[in-house]
Parts: structure tokens; sequence; C-alpha cells
């Protein structure tokens, strides 16, 4: 009986694991032993590709390159800010579309529409309206009696350029992130709430003692997924910059560009390798991240 | 502190546009330190009328004063009221004693004041060693009394309980009621106590209110309200097993059931609705009652015995088919079979008009 039970579990699992082994697992593995090809062509021999043996050397190649660290940099600081400021910014958007019942759906769908537009398309609007002679973003702080900005042009700095990056990535995650709140709020006992009205508490304490605890499973997984979604970021840099990656060359650049800029880079020997050793060093950091998060949360959500 | 409901009216209006009236036109005065028990059968409005009283609803029409103060459109926060819910609402998150804290420190009691008086309020409902348990790891019963610690611990005007008994078990139910019962006389808080059991609603209350399809029908101390009640309904929603009722007429200042004399009175002629309690009969062992039956069923638990009747109903229409009960006592030794003649207790009998009006 529970043989037979498990090659039934098994058989219901097999398409599931077979495209994942072909397209995750494989990958992965033949990525990590990429990563430690020396003088790596894959193009030569007909397409066999050519080494001449196994080395370290890529990591440390990339460990000095000074592009690398930039990368580093800026998908570090876009996920670690643009993480917690668009789920607390969703946050309170869904728990102010439930006060407003008859207004809801109108703004559910308005807050769904990016999720539902291109990427790519929507980074050139923001393009746009970030652009500094007549984008949207200055004509608003011109209200405000402040000089227009170089978001993302060529004398764009590096922080108008990340805050610009940043913007556009918290608006972008924001829909998906509404959407689920919006889920959890509803699974949530009405009568948690007409209990805290009797036990006085206000408005505040009611979503900092009682929304936010009961949404915290919910508030681990987004903050998971957005994670490691952030930390792969390279639409928006693409969408906002262009192939430049940045107001100058590269200086947007993401670990994910980084990738993809060396795997397609055919100037010298060994390119191929370099990105499959970034693109790992990425997977070991996104693990990392993803464990301290579910063990701290292990600590602070018990229930 | 007194509460009055003055007009007292909830209409709700479900989708398609109809109209419900959970609570019609109270006017009720509860008065100060009392247990009040709102008793009457499902969807009757007891639960909506307890929100209101707390705020969570709005009026449709009337007032709510709490003592002097109108508090009508006050908001529940501001009420000053404990309230514990159908399914007490503990907060899964939080522990027995951050439950019991939450309204101290919403409250912005002082803090060694709040501790203390989490940890005298767990004491006096029992839970002083469990209070950093969380609510899923407590039985029904201890999740009640948390609930319980939560609304009283600070110090509400006034306590709102909505069927706080009806998860639990029979003997955890008679045990919480009478806990229940000694936390009210202690704090002398005024209580209203919801229930839809009729029987859990008489042990408890110092009076009850009993109430059907929103309007209120009798309110008194619960033994004033089974003896004299003011209509069928409450007649037959009090008491186990329930009031006994015979078609009958009044003729002449006599009534009759099925052409059987039953007593006199002194009602003009017309037709009645008899109602006899079950412990109303009296076996006349001389036989000289016209009103007579053959017993279908015997029950005999302990002292009482159950005599179960069935009587066919004729074809005239005076008499339905119904099935009645009657009490006597055990050392009768009736039997299935016997017939048995009846003599009715004046004071356990009460004569309703046809829309179940008592005729006095
Ligand atoms: N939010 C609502 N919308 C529409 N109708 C409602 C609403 N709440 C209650 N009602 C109706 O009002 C009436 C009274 O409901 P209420 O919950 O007060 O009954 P209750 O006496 O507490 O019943 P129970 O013993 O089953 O809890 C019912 O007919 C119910 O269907
Ligand atoms: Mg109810």
């Amino acid at each position: 009986m529970e043989t037979k039970n498990n090659l039934k579990a098994w058989l219901y699992l097999a398409p599931m694991l077979i495209l994942m082994i072909v397209f995750t697992f494989y990958p992965l593995f033949n990525a990590f032993i990429i990563s430690f090809y020396k003088d790596y062509l894959p193009l030569a021999n007909d397409g066999a590709g050519s080494i001449t043996g196994y080395t370290f050397a890529n990591y440390s190649v990339i460990l000095k390159n000074q592009l690398f660290w930039q990368s580093i940099k800026n998908t570090f600081v876009l996920a670690l800010v643009s993480v917690p400021v668009s789920i607390l910014i969703s946050l309170f958007i869904a728990v102010a579309l439930k006060s407003i019942p008859k207004l809801k759906g109108f703004f559910q769908t308005i807050f769904f529409l990016p999720y539902v537009t291109n990427g790519i398309a929507v980074g050139m609007a923001f393009a746009v309206m970030f652009h500094r002679d007549y984008g949207l973003f200055n004509l608003v702080l011109s209200w405000f009696k402040i000089s227009p900005i170089d978001w993302i042009g060529g004398t764009a700095s590096w922080w108008a350029q990340m805050g610009a990056l940043m913007i556009f990535t918290i608006w972008e995650s924001l829909a998906f992130k509404i959407l689920v709140f919006t889920s959890g709020l509803q699974n949530i006992d009405k009568q948690y709430y007409d209990a805290a009205k009797i036990d006085h508490a206000t408005k505040w304490t009611i979503f900092k003692r009682i929304t936010v605890p009961l949404l915290s499973p919910l508030i681990l997984y987004i903050s998971i997924t957005s994670m490691i979604g952030a930390l792969k970021a390279y639409n928006s840099v693409i969408g906002l910059f262009g192939e430049k990656l940045g107001g100058q060359p590269y200086s947007m650049i993401t670990i994910v560009a980084f990738v993809y800029k060396y795997r397609s880079d055919f100037s010298f020997q060994g390119f191929y390798s370099y990105a499959a050793s970034a693109a790992i060093i990425l997977f070991i950091i996104t693990l990392i991240f993803s464990l301290i998060q579910t063990t701290v949360s292990k600590k602070r959500i018990h229930y | 502190m007194e509460i009055k409901m003055l007009d007292l009216t909830k209409i709700f209006v479900s989708k398609d546009k109809r109209e419900v009236h959970a609570v019609d036109h109270v006017d009720l005065t509860i008065p100060s330190g009392k247990l009040i028990g709102l008793l009457g059968p499902s969807g009757c409005g007891k639960s909506t009328t307890l929100y209101l009283l707390a705020g969570l609803l709005r009026q449709t029409q009337g007032q709510i004063y709490f003592g002097e103060d109108e508090v009508s459109d006050m908001p529940p926060e501001k009420r000053g009221i404990g309230l514990v819910f159908q399914n007490y609402a503990l907060y899964p998150h939080m522990t027995v004693r951050e439950n019991i804290l939450f309204p101290l420190e919403n409250l912005k009691v002082e803090k060694e004041e709040a501790k203390k008086r989490t940890i005298e309020m767990a004491q006096l409902v029992g839970l002083g060693e469990m209070l950093d348990r969380k609510p899923k790891e407590l039985s029904g019963g201890q999740q009640q009394r948390v609930a319980i610690a939560r609304a009283l611990v600070k110090k509400p005007r006034v306590l709102l309980l909505d069927e706080p008994l009806s998860n639990l078990d029979a003997r955890l139910r008679l045990q919480t009621r009478e806990e229940i019962k000694r936390i009210q006389r202690e704090t002398k808080i005024t209580t209203v106590f919801v229930t839809h059991d009729q029987e859990e609603a008489m042990s408890i209350s110092d009076e009850i209110v009993v109430m059907k399809d929103g309007v209120i029908q009798q309110m008194g101390e619960p033994q004033h309200v089974y003896d004299h009640p003011q209509n069928l309904f409450v007649a037959q929603f009090l008491g186990t097993p329930q009031i006994n009722v015979f078609n009958g007429v009044v003729k002449n200042k006599k009534i009759y059931v099925n052409d059987m004399f039953i007593s006199k009175t002194t009602l003009e002629d017309q037709t009645v609705k008899v109602g006899v309690r079950p412990e109303g009969f009296i076996v006349d062992l001389e036989k000289k009652s016209e009103f007579k039956f053959e017993i279908d069923l015997v029950e005999t638990i302990g002292r009482d015995t159950t005599l179960i009747i069935e009587v066919p109903g004729n074809e005239g229409g005076l008499l339905d088919k119904i099935t009645f009960k009657a009490i006597v006592d055990a050392s009768l030794k009736i039997k299935a079979g016997d017939w048995v003649h009846f003599n009715i207790k004046p004071e356990k009998m009460y004569l309703f008009d046809l829309e179940g009006k008592l005729l006095k």
C-alpha cells in the first residue's frame, strides 16, 4: 500500500520533476562546471567547445574586477532598499483599499496594470518621465521650486540614477504585492478587528499589532520571493537606461547584467567562464539571503 | 451602570433589497449591576442587539444610554465595554498574558500597574499558571476564560457576552456558567449574557429578556417569567419538557378540551389555546375527572415519571394530533396502556387567544 502510493506520488510529480531537471538543475550544474573551465571556447570545434583544464582563476579574476564589484554594490543597494520599501507601501495600500470597499475593484485594477504590462515598455515610459528637460518628475519638483535633476542622463549622479531605478523597481513590484496582501487581508477574521476596537486599539495599533503579525507568513513569503527577484534585477535597468546600462556606461550594472555582458562578450578567451562564475556567486548570495530570512523569521513568526 | 435602549431598531438591507428587521423598536432598561440573560431562538437578533450596544453596528433608529451618557453615536473604543465574542476572537499570535494586557496597553495604563492587573485578572479566572501559553494551546473553556479576562481587565462599564458557552461540552458549560456568575457577582459589572439555551439563561441570570423576531417578548426574573408568561411563545420557549398546548373552547364559563371538562373560568365563550406545564398534571386516583387519556409510553428517571400520551386528534378538528407529556410521581406505578384521569394545577395552566396572547 505504502509503496504503491509512493509510486503514484512520484508519477504525479514526474512531469514537473523532469522539467526542473532539464531547465533548472542541469543548467545550474553545468554553469557550476563551466565556472571552473580553463580557457573555455564554447564555439570552438564546431560548437563542441574546447578547454585546457580546470581552474579557480575565473573566480579570482572576477573578484578583482572593478565592474563586478560595481554590479554587486548596485544590486545590493537596490534590493535592500526597494524590497522593504515596496513591502511597506503595498501593505499600506492593501490596508487602505480594504477600508474603501466600493472603490476597491477600481483601484485594484489600476494597481494591477503594471503587472500585466511589459517591464521594458514601462521602463521606457519611466525613462521619458525621468527626462531632465521634459520629464514628469522634474516638472513636479519644479512646483516645489527644486531645480531639475538629471536622473538618468550622462551627467546623472550615481544616487540620482539609483533613485530612479528604485522608484521604477518599487512601482513595478507593487502590483503583485498588493494583490497578495489584499487577498491575505481578506482571510483575516473580521472578529479580530472588532475585538481590537473593543480593546481600544487605534488604527495604527491595529495595523502594527494585529494586521502585520497575522500577515507575517505572507510578508515572509513576499520578502523572500521579492528579494530573490531584486537580486536578479536586469529588465528594469535595460528598460530605464537601455544597453548602456546606466547614465554613464555600466554605472547601473547589476549582477545579472554583468553575467549577460560577459556571456555575450566574445572578445577574449574565458569570457564564458567568467559569466558562469559570476552566476554561481549570485546563486550563493541568493541562497544565503533566503536562508537568513527563513531563520530570522522562524524565530519571529510563531503562529 | 444602567443600560437604556429607546426605540432601538436595526434594519439590514440584503443584496436583493429585502429588509431584515433584526432589532425592532426595542425599549429596554437593564438595571445597574445585574446579570441579564438575553434569550431567543436563532436569528432573533440577540447578537445584533449586543453589537449595537457595543457600537460595532450602527443602529438604524433609536438611542442607547449608559447611565446618563448617550452613547448612540460613540465608536466602540470609547464606550468602555467589554465584549466576549461567540468564538472568543483571541489574538492567535499573542500569549494569554499579551491578550489580557492588550486593552490596558491601548488605554495607556502605567506598565507596572498593567502587569499587576493582568496577573490578578488571570488568577480571578483561574489561569494564573497559563499566562505564557498561546490560545491554541488552551482548551475551549480556558480560551473562554481568557476572553472574559480580556474583557474584564479594563474594568468596563458594561460586560457583553455573546453565547460564550456554545462551544463547550456539557460539563465545562455548567462549570464555566457558575464561574461567570461568580465573577459577575464579585465585579458587580452590569452584564448582558446572550444565549439561545433557556436553561442556561434561567440558571445564570438575575433577569431574563425573551426575544423573538427582533421584538422583546417579556422581561423579568427567570422564575417569574416562567410562571407568568405573557404569551404562548414565551410559555413554549421556557421549560423542558415544553409546555403542552391543547386546542380548547370556553363555554358557559367552563373550559373544555376534546369535549372533556377541565376547569372553570371567568372568560367569555371563545376558542382558546390551553397551555399546561408538564408538571401541572395531578393524577386523579378517584378517577372522577373527565380529563382522561390512555398512556402510550412511560419514562421513569429518578423520582419523576414522564407519561407520554399521543392524542390522535378528532375529526371535528377541536383537537389536533398532539403528543403531550405529564410529569408525575414515580410511586404511582403507572404503566403504558393504563387510563389515567388528570386534574390540573390552576397555577400551571394558561389560556391564550388564537394569536397567542395571554387571556387573564
Ligand atoms: N450583516 C447582516 N446583513 C444582513 N442581515 C443580517 C446581518 N447580520 C444579521 N442579519 C440578520 O439579522 C437577524 C438577526 O441576526 P442575529 O445575528 O442578531 O441573530 P442571533 O439572535 O444572534 O442568532 P444566533 O442565535 O443564531 O446567533 C437574522 O435574520 C440575520 O439573518
Ligand atoms: Mg448570535
